[in-house]
């Protein structure tokens, strides 16, 4: 395959961006898009030329390190993570559009690469169970129902790529901040911190610049987790409850 | 140049004096006991750094910070959650007997010594046994949601290489569920300002002041800077180095260059041959392939493992009779099936496809079934239980699992030497310690399935924070080190300019293109199978690649920005030390056991022959220079509880 | 740039918390929050308000003596048109809050995504722009409303106390009619998305309730098209005259 790519290219934070133009030939349909990225990245090596900063490590699809906007869509055409993305979704030929998360809470540190660690923050601000190592009580002590295990997990599959950040038109983190909360909070373990949890994380979201919730869908559309849209009603339903018991 | 490396020479053995005598099942009690104390009041007066947030260091990180401990971390990632314990897949083993079907503390402790064929220490595994149940009990107060049955208790399955149900999972991402719950933790005392979380930021050297550990030289990713921390006492939680072999299943950005680096300041690298190729991987398509992914073990639960009987059989897998097919594990091993321990998988499938019986473009590939599954169970059961993994691979290869066989191969994926530690998780450099995959302890020569998170997180949660509390209750008064000292200086100036070396070069060769000549070089002869002619050759040839990465090596752009072409040359340069001293342990260890197999050393039917009298030793190799013979230092393996016999899981 | 959160003590586990009402104000879900009652309150009145329109089928006495009734609702314990001033009191604050919130929200969001992709899409953000600019137009449309049929200082026939010949005079205009019609539309978009917006905001959302609500949805919306058009259509066909 012989395809034309368009990156952005920005030297850092501070300076001003643009896209450029790339020819890539014999990209394998089997490549992965990363890996057409590191041929692309081989060749402007040789050639003396500055390669494409991009995040991504496991390639597995599972650390949420690669955050592409592909064409428009968060990680490229399927629902998947950009790393797991293959040169099959393309045609020989193709132009593709390649470009960072955009979002004010997410600056860019370098072409491809930004800075999510608001989600981190996010995290600190609330999204955890307080239990110190060592004072952990028999696991089998208390019983989770199934249905509310099940959830649990559903929702802590958030890998945290940001992708529904970058899909959403307001910049919104509501997605993430709902998958820790739903997580979390469905848990007996969790119910303790219940409300000062939803509490200080949605004021912590709203902290670090995300936009608000219009419930566009776009967040859910692009998870590569399908962490689901109805996530961030629960996650609503826990902020008015938290906010009725003060 | 090789000649001379080979030759090396034989130090004083060592001891692990911190283990304490007695039974072993008081062992850890009485080292608990013994160990001094830092008084609660003091312990924020002391800093320790922690490099590293996977299972072990996040794990470590936030109980440490617990305690009061101010703790100074760091990671390469841009956040601490992208460790590469994300990725493990299976479970993790407690001892728990919740199922009732015979399992122990003891049987945990026993099937880990054999599992590395009886060259690990047994006091460690036994403590990380007698660990390996409240582990599960702190990850359920977390909030890690383990698989549960419909009474709402906690689900186990069976896991290669034992015949008991000890794996606790959270379907096919345990390892990112344990991982989070770990984040979560260290995410709290970062918000309590207990713990200084330093993202894209890696660690470059240590720095030793009189031989003992007091900080490191970092360099941040996104500016390039250059500069220092110091600190107590030291972790190391860096992982693996099986990146060394280019593809592997490790993450693109895991290295080895905190513990290699370390080594070079004087810690004894442990069993460095010891890696551990993963039976069920996704095989490689072309030489685009940047890395390998794995197939979560826990498939061969169901799964069957077969290939053509006739040599060079290229119909499609539906279009082979039962009668010609040969499920090969099933044959072999009759009593352990599909589920015989890693390496005999691995060696296994290399062997029949070297026969000329693997499947797939270029037959590097065996099948793994699950059509019999499908018909037991039915197609929405199976789903349930490897529904994530059967997506995962149809996405990789755009095949359907459900209705063709999966294709499968070994990959390397997990280094069980590292680091020589003590009991206390100690490096033969006075505070310095190693935990997780970082150092060598528990595996042996072969690690469990599941095992692996339970050792991240019993070091991190339970072993490190005890046992540094000795060391820094017994060097309560260390005068301050700034860069001013001249051996911080060093290390800032000898950092600085490996850095400034790598962008001189300007040469007309990539970082990548030297990494895939040595992982080929050490997947062909310090792989599945090993061979004295093959090492040799491997050892004589890695002095020339060294060479040539001097002379050709292109890094683009500076050190003072962002550059990831810089990060991964940085690296090769210690993979290019690393691969020598692993062959040369290869070399050495002329016996087969567990992953390392020595053609030369094999039983009358192809199994791994040990040879106790000879190398019942944990191979502890001193660094001497680049290029410089190594000296070797034996610590003898003493079984007192598990008495070594060859493996048999027939 | 430093990407590193050392020393960041992040306000958990405050013990003093700010009042419900500056948690509620200060929040993105908050403001959602408000927008979403104040707009389930507005869309409680446009229904009895629609109801009361059809009135103008049964003729011009039901109409203007239906009109008339809204006057001395509540008597006597409430003196003249105190009722009503107290709906629109409401309804004011309803739509002052909606508005605000909205507004200030919009910013917010705007101002959290600065920076625009190269690569357009098909996909727009469809439901973001009618509520934005749908609630503009309604926003307008209820200024012109209020100035033809509550003060007729823009009506063409303004006989006060006799409602049915003034909707019969705004609707045999052709501008009237088109505005009217238009701004019917964009309340049908606007109630589509928000009355299922607000049920989501209010926490009303479940995976099983989804489709439960987004048909309750599309049935208020198009009630409410349906029965405000059926007004002018009728003027327009003659049935009404």
């Amino acid at each position: 395959m012989k395809l034309t790519l368009r990156v952005w290219r920005q030297r850092n934070t501070d300076a001003p961006g643009a896209m450029a133009s790339y020819e890539v030939d014999g990209i394998s349909k089997d490549m992965s898009f990363l890996e057409m990225l590191d041929t692309l990245n081989e060749d402007l090596i040789l050639r003396g030329e500055d390669p494409v900063a991009f995040d991504h490590d496991c390639r597995e699809g599972i650390c949420g390190a690669c955050s592409l906007v592909i064409n428009g869509d968060a990680h490229g055409p399927e629902r998947t993570t950009t790393c797991q993305l293959h040169m099959r979704s393309f045609a020989d030929g193709d132009t593709i559009d390649v470009e960072p998360w955009r979002a004010s809470a997410f600056p860019v540190v370098k072409d491809l690469v930004v800075d999510r660690s608001a989600f981190d923050r996010i995290i600190q601000a609330g999204g955890y169970i307080t239990a110190p190592t060592g004072s952990a009580p028999e696991a089998h002590a208390t019983a989770v129902p199934k249905p509310d295990a099940d959830s649990a997990f559903e929702h802590a599959e958030c890998i945290g790529c940001g992708a529904c950040v970058a899909a959403c038109p307001n910049g919104s983190a509501m997605l993430f901040t709902s998958a820790k909360i739903n997580h979390l909070n469905v848990l007996p373990q969790g119910s303790p911190e219940r409300e000062t949890r939803v509490l200080d994380m949605v004021a912590r979201m709203d902290d670090e610049g995300f936009g608000g919730c219009t419930l566009t869908g776009e967040c859910a559309t692009a998870c590569p987790k399908g962490i689901p849209l109805p996530s961030i009603a629960a996650m609503n339903r826990e902020w008015l409850r938290a906010v009725r018991k003060g | 140049m090789s000649t001379e490396y080979a030759a090396y020479t034989t130090g004083d053995p060592i001891a692990d004096t911190k283990a304490p005598g007695g039974p072993i099942a008081e062992r850890w009690d009485r080292r608990r006991f013994e160990a001094k104390l830092v008084n609660p009041a003091n312990r924020r007066k002391h800093r320790v750094i922690v490099v590293g947030t996977g299972l072990a260091g996040g794990a470590a990180g936030a109980t440490l910070a617990e305690q009061g401990y101010h703790v100074v971390q760091f990671c390469f990632s841009d956040s601490p959650r992208r460790a590469h314990s994300i990725a493990a897949q299976g479970g993790i083993n407690a001892a728990k007997n919740y199922r009732n079907d015979g399992d122990s503390v003891h049987r945990l402790f026993y099937d880990t010594v054999k599992g590395g064929d009886f060259r690990a220490r047994e006091s460690n595994v036994h403590r990380l046994a007698q660990i390996s149940v409240e582990i599960i009990d702190q990850c359920v107060a977390q909030g890690v949601p383990f698989a549960r049955e419909y009474g709402g208790l906690l689900d186990t399955r069976s896991f290669g290489g034992v015949q008991v149900s000890r794996t606790f999972y959270a379907r096919g991402q345990t390892g990112q569920q344990l991982l989070l719950g770990a984040y979560q933790a260290l995410s709290r005392q970062i918000a309590a300002g207990n713990v200084e979380m330093h993202a894209r930021t890696e660690m470059l050297d240590l720095i030793t002041v009189d031989g003992v550990a007091r900080g490191i030289v970092v360099r941040d990713l996104v500016n390039g800077k250059i500069s220092t921390h110091y600190a107590d006492a030291v972790v190391l939680a860096s992982g693996g180095y099986g990146n060394v072999f280019y593809l592997s299943t490790n993450a693109m950005n895991s290295n080895a260059t905190a513990v290699w680096r370390a080594h070079r300041r004087g810690a004894y690298f442990a069993n460095p041959c010891f890696t551990q190729i993963h039976p069920t991987c996704i095989p490689r398509t072309g030489d685009h392939q940047s890395k390998l992914t794995l197939m979560s073990e826990s498939l061969r639960n169901d799964g069957r493992i077969w290939v053509p009987k006739a040599k060079g059989d290229t119909r499609p897998a539906a279009e082979i009779p039962e009668a010609e097919r040969d499920y090969y594990l099933e044959r072999i091993y009759p009593s352990f099936g599909n589920l015989v321990p890693r390496d005999i998988a691995s060696r296994a499938a290399k062997n029949v496809c070297d026969e000329g019986r693997g499947v797939g473009p270029g037959g590097q590939g065996v099948y793994l079934d699950f059509a019999d599954a499908i018909r037991r169970m039915g197609r929405d059961k199976v789903a349930e239980k490897y529904g994530n993994l059967f997506d995962m691979y149809e996405r990789i290869t755009a095949e359907n699992p459900y209705e063709v066989p999966m294709r499968i191969y070994p990959a390397v994926h997990y280094t069980m030497g590292g680091l020589w530690v003590d009991y206390d998780l100690q490096t033969t450099v006075p505070g310095l310690f190693a935990i997780g995959e970082a150092n060598f302890s528990d595996h042996g020569a072969n690690r469990l399935g599941a095992s692996a998170l339970m050792q991240g997180l019993g070091d991190g949660y339970f072993v490190l924070p005890s046992t540094i509390n000795d060391y820094l209750a017994r060097h309560p008064h260390h005068d301050e080190v700034d860069d001013s000292h001249p051996e911080a200086a060093a290390a800032v100036r000898e950092t600085r300019d490996c850095l400034a070396k790598l962008l001189a070069v300007d040469g007309d060769r990539t970082p990548d293109s030297f990494h895939r000549e040595i992982g080929e070089l050490m997947w062909e002869y310090c792989g599945m199978a090993r061979t004295e002619e093959g090492l040799r050759k491997a050892l004589a040839r890695i002095p020339e690649i060294r060479e040539e990465f001097w002379r050709r090596i292109k890094v683009p752009g500076s050190g003072e920005e962002f550059n990831q072409s810089l990060e991964k040359a940085n690296r090769i340069v210690d993979y290019l030390e690393l691969a020598e001293l692993m062959c040369l342990d290869a070399l050495h260890r002329a016996e087969s056991c567990g992953g390392h197999f020595r053609e030369e050393s094999q039983t009358p039917d192809g199994e791994a022959a040990r040879r106790d009298e000879e190398f019942g030793y944990a191979a502890a190799w001193e660094y001497r220079g680049t290029a410089a013979a190594p000296v070797l230092h034996k610590e003898d393996l003493v079984f007192e509880y598990v008495h070594p016999t060859q493996r048999s899981y027939a | 740039m430093v990407l590193t959160v050392n020393g960041m003590a992040l306000a958990t586990r405050t013990d003093r918390r700010p009042s419900t009402t500056r948690t509620i104000w200060d929040s993105t879900v908050g403001k959602k929050s408000v927008m979403a009652v104040s707009g389930l309150i507005m869309l409680g009145y446009l229904v009895v308000h629609m109801l009361g329109n059809l009135k103008i089928f049964f003729g011009a006495d039901e109409f203007n003596g239906y009109a008339h009734w809204l006057r001395t609702l509540g008597s006597p314990f409430l003196h003249h048109e105190w009722a009503l001033w107290i709906v629109r009191v409401a309804l004011v604050a309803a739509v002052v809050a909606h508005a605000v919130c909205a507004y200030q929200l919009s910013r917010r969001d705007i101002k959290a995504r600065p920076v625009k992709y190269a690569h357009k899409r098909r996909r727009a953000s469809y439901a973001t722009r009618t509520m934005r600019w749908g609630g503009i137009i309604l926003a307008l449309f209820i200024v012109w409303h209020l100035l033809d049929l509550t003060t007729l200082t823009v009506n063409e026939r303004a006989w006060a106390g006799h409602p049915y010949e003034n909707v019969l005079a705004t609707f045999s205009t052709w501008y009237g009619n088109t505005i009217y019609i238009v701004a019917m539309a964009a309340l049908g978009l606007h109630v589509r998305h928000g009355f299922w917006s607000a049920a989501q905001t209010l926490g009303a959302g479940t995976a099983r309730r989804e489709r439960t609500l987004k048909f309750l949805a599309d049935a208020l919306a198009l009630v409410l098209f349906a029965g405000f058009v059926s007004v002018p259509v009728a003027v327009m066909t003659g049935m009404v005259s």
